[in-house]
């Protein structure tokens, strides 16, 4: 049995934060879409001050998504950026591309690093090549399997983090796929967003019953599940092969969900770490989440009993 | 079928030097390997028996690496080993010793994904050059800069850097740049998709791509008020919420006539630009597509072969002949576009209208021999042919003409109706002189 796993949560704004850590999250991952990936909403420079001063307050932990693959342009901002999140103290940075681990160790070097390059981050031993490299944590695939996940565990040299609740993204890219649709179209945009706020969603024919969310900001297009994970059931497996973080995802989520979800797995784990032996899972944590999960967004156990081909 | 239909503006930047870049190829297999070098690539990409991202390719043996490398040799060629999987825990067994077998075979460089495949190879085999994947997405120069102080002498960029950005990273970085120039892209960053996993449990990663980018999908709009599902029953007599429990809850974002939506993006195709590519100091000239025809990979070498060579030789009065675009389309599968290198792609780089398809030429037959004194070649069959046809010769240079099949003979002598047998070797009569490995063509 390993240690208690932190929860991180991201919030999109400062209410949220409070929020979420009222609620029981033990760390927030928070940013702008300028340098990390689909986060919730945007945090400035200052609101990531304050945020830092809220949750040290109460011994929760603060982390920044850079997880973006940077262009030329914005390595020299990205600099400034680092700074000053290190004069704003935030514990940890979850970074994608090799540009960001750089410039963190060099400029910035007590912030921890978190390896998240999403889909690609599939087996223990390229995480433990990014520790050496400095990382302190791997952002594990969502396609990855129970089995692979519990089994690497002893075989990772830093810590891990696992998604455990919530949509995720099956693609990204630099396009901007809908205006392009809207424009060949001839359907004027009119000037309203294409942003996480418009709702769009794409149906594929012999899937009538999936919505795929989609849209479109700075970074590109980003399309995302069509299901939502909840291992809430399986969650004392993971517990029990000492994964060292349970990330909920937020986004596109009511703050009043993502209150009631984190609520939840708060008492899973509290519940667990109080008696291991003795644990069991109680039925009713599933039905609080029932209540308010959207209808037309099934909850599903996501790639942990999938078998992929190739 | 057309090039380039977006009238972009030209790279601005200078020539900031003048090498000759190295053509690469794609070979799915033995047979596309020999042509592929024959017809003009300075070096070629295969695919092993794993870690690469090409399941369903008719993959090559050590054996086969072997023999083609032996060929390439003679040409001055090289041969890369695409090993751009991105490992699970289950795959990383064996890799040293793959890797091995691979240097021993005599490869030049394996191109990589996964760092930690990078890292084994520097410490393993050290002889055996890495090449960064472009599934890494590096589009920055710092990022560049990280991998040649791992040992890599050569990134191959993602597609979606520009050209002004590649200028830079030369700038920054000495190190060799990688660069697809033609052929399918994906339309996602590469490696940053995982579709196929959602859609039908194939791992894109791991070489099962089902192109489920290319689907064809509807596009709604929610139109439920932002928390119904949770505050229903709080908002019950809301004229908005009423609407929501008639049913009203999507909005569709199309016509009955519209074309639906699709991320399936137009073919890359840099030939009437690599003068750019090469003042900008790009050192390798990818084309994509190991799934790609015998017919296909030596025409688009061929032509790019073509357009180097007549650039290094006269820059300045380089002249783009519009006989390697008839040439390109010739074998193109779909539209074409110049990707991101002078912008980013917009509605006129996807393929929104239903797809023709199929290349308009089929490869016919392979001339095996010529005998100058009667005129007559062997042709190995390779489509259906008849008397009567058009067909179309042309060899390494572009070198071509244009005849009709008048009789056909089997090798006994008996006259044939038509070319029916795969392989079979005919006899025709041909207007000008040809030599082995020209190919015959013909309009579908």
């Amino acid at each position: 049995m390993g240690n208690k796993p932190e929860l991180l949560v991201p919030a999109g704004s400062l209410k949220e934060l409070e929020t979420y850590l009222a609620a029981g999250a033990d760390a927030v991952l928070i940013g702008e879409a300028k340098y990390g990936m689909r986060l919730p909403g945007d945090f400035a420079l200052t609101d990531i001050a304050e945020a830092v001063a809220y949750a040290h307050e109460r011994e929760a932990k603060v982390y920044v998504s850079i997880n973006k693959l940077l262009h030329n342009e914005q390595l020299e901002e990205l600099r400034h950026y680092v700074t000053e999140l290190s004069k704003a103290g935030i514990d940890g940075i979850q970074f994608g591309d090799p540009a960001v681990l750089q410039t963190v160790r060099e400029i910035a070097p007590q912030i921890s690093l978190h390896w998240n390059a999403e889909m690609t981050s599939t087996n223990y031993s390229t995480a433990n090549y990014w520790g050496t490299k400095g990382a302190s944590r791997v952002v594990l695939a969502r396609e990855l399997n129970m089995d692979e996940i519990t089994e690497m565990q002893p075989e990772l040299n830093i810590d891990s983090e696992v998604q455990v609740h919530g949509m995720t993204n099956i693609y990204h890219s630099k396009r901007r796929l809908v205006h392009s649709y809207m424009t060949h179209q001839g359907r004027p945009v009119d000037g309203g967003s294409l942003d996480k706020d418009r709702g769009l969603f794409l149906v594929e024919a012999e899937r009538p019953d999936e919505k795929f969310p989609i849209y479109e900001d700075e970074n590109g297009t980003h399309i995302m599940s069509s299901d939502d994970i909840c291992i809430l059931e399986d969650l004392h497996l993971l517990m029990a092969s000492g994964v060292d973080s349970f990330k909920i995802e937020t986004l596109f989520k009511p703050s009043a969900y993502n209150e009631t979800v984190i609520r939840i797995y708060r008492q899973a784990i509290d519940t667990y770490f109080q008696d291991p032996e003795n644990y069991e899972f109680d039925e009713e944590w599933m039905e609080s989440i029932r209540r308010v999960q959207d209808p037309e967004r099934e909850l599903s156990f996501g790639f942990f009993y999938k078998e992929q081909v190739y | 079928m057309q090039t380039a239909e977006k009238h972009s503006p030209k790279y601005t930047g200078k020539r900031h030097r003048l090498e000759k870049p190295e053509l690469l190829a794609p070979a799915g297999n033995l047979e596309k390997l020999k042509f592929a070098i024959h017809y003009g690539a300075d070096a070629v990409y295969i695919g092993g028996q794993k870690y690469g991202l090409r399941s369903n390719a008719d993959n090559f043996s050590f054996e086969e690496m072997r023999e083609g490398v032996e060929f390439a040799k003679k040409y001055g060629a090289k041969v890369f080993v695409a090993t751009n999987i991105y490992a699970h825990n289950e795959d990383l067994d064996g890799i040293e010793e793959y890797l091995r077998n691979l240097y021993e075979a005599g490869i030049s460089a394996v191109i990589v994904a996964d760092p930690i495949i990078v890292d084994t190879a520097r410490r393993a085999v050290p002889g055996l050059e890495v090449h960064l994947s472009t599934q890494q997405s590096t589009v920055n120069w710092q990022a560049v800069k990280f991998w040649k102080e791992e040992g890599l002498p050569r990134v191959v960029l993602g597609r979606e850097t520009s050209l002004e950005e590649i200028e830079e990273i030369k700038k920054h970085v000495d190190v060799e740049i990688e660069a697809f120039i033609h052929g399918a892209m994906c339309s996602s960053y590469s490696g940053r998709c995982v579709l196929s996993n959602h859609f039908t449990d194939r791992d894109s990663n791991r070489g099962g791509c089902c192109q489920s980018c290319r689907w064809k999908y509807d596009l709604f709009e929610d139109s439920r008020p932002e928390t119904a599902w949770i505050s229903e029953e709080e908002a019950m007599g809301d004229p908005v919420l009423q609407q929501f429990q008639l049913g009203v809850t999507q909005l569709p974002l199309f016509e009955e006539q519209d074309n639906a939506f699709t991320m399936g993006s137009k073919d890359l195709c840099m030939i009437e630009h690599v003068p750019d590519l090469i003042d900008v100091g790009v050192d390798s000239f990818k084309i994509e597509g190991r799934m790609k025809s015998i017919h296909y990979v030596a025409t688009v070498v061929n032509v790019y072969r073509q357009a180097i060579d007549s650039y290094m030789a006269d820059p300045d009065n380089y002249v783009l002949k519009p006989e390697w675009i008839e040439e390109i389309n010739k074998a193109a599968n779909r539209p074409l576009n110049t990707g991101f290198f002078y912008d980013t792609p917009d509605h006129e780089d996807h393929i929104y209208e239903p797809e023709e398809k199929a290349a308009p030429y089929d490869f016919a037959g392979l001339v095996m021999e010529y005998d100058e004194a009667t005129g007559m070649a062997v042709i190995q069959q390779r489509n259906h042919f008849k008397p009567g046809q058009e067909v179309e010769f042309f060899g390494p240079g572009g070198t071509f003409f244009k005849q009709v099949v008048e009789q056909i003979w089997d090798e006994e002598g008996n006259e044939l109706d038509a070319a029916r047998h795969p392989l079979q070797k005919v006899k025709i009569k041909v207007d000008q002189p040809v030599s082995y490995f020209d190919m015959m063509r013909k309009k579908k």
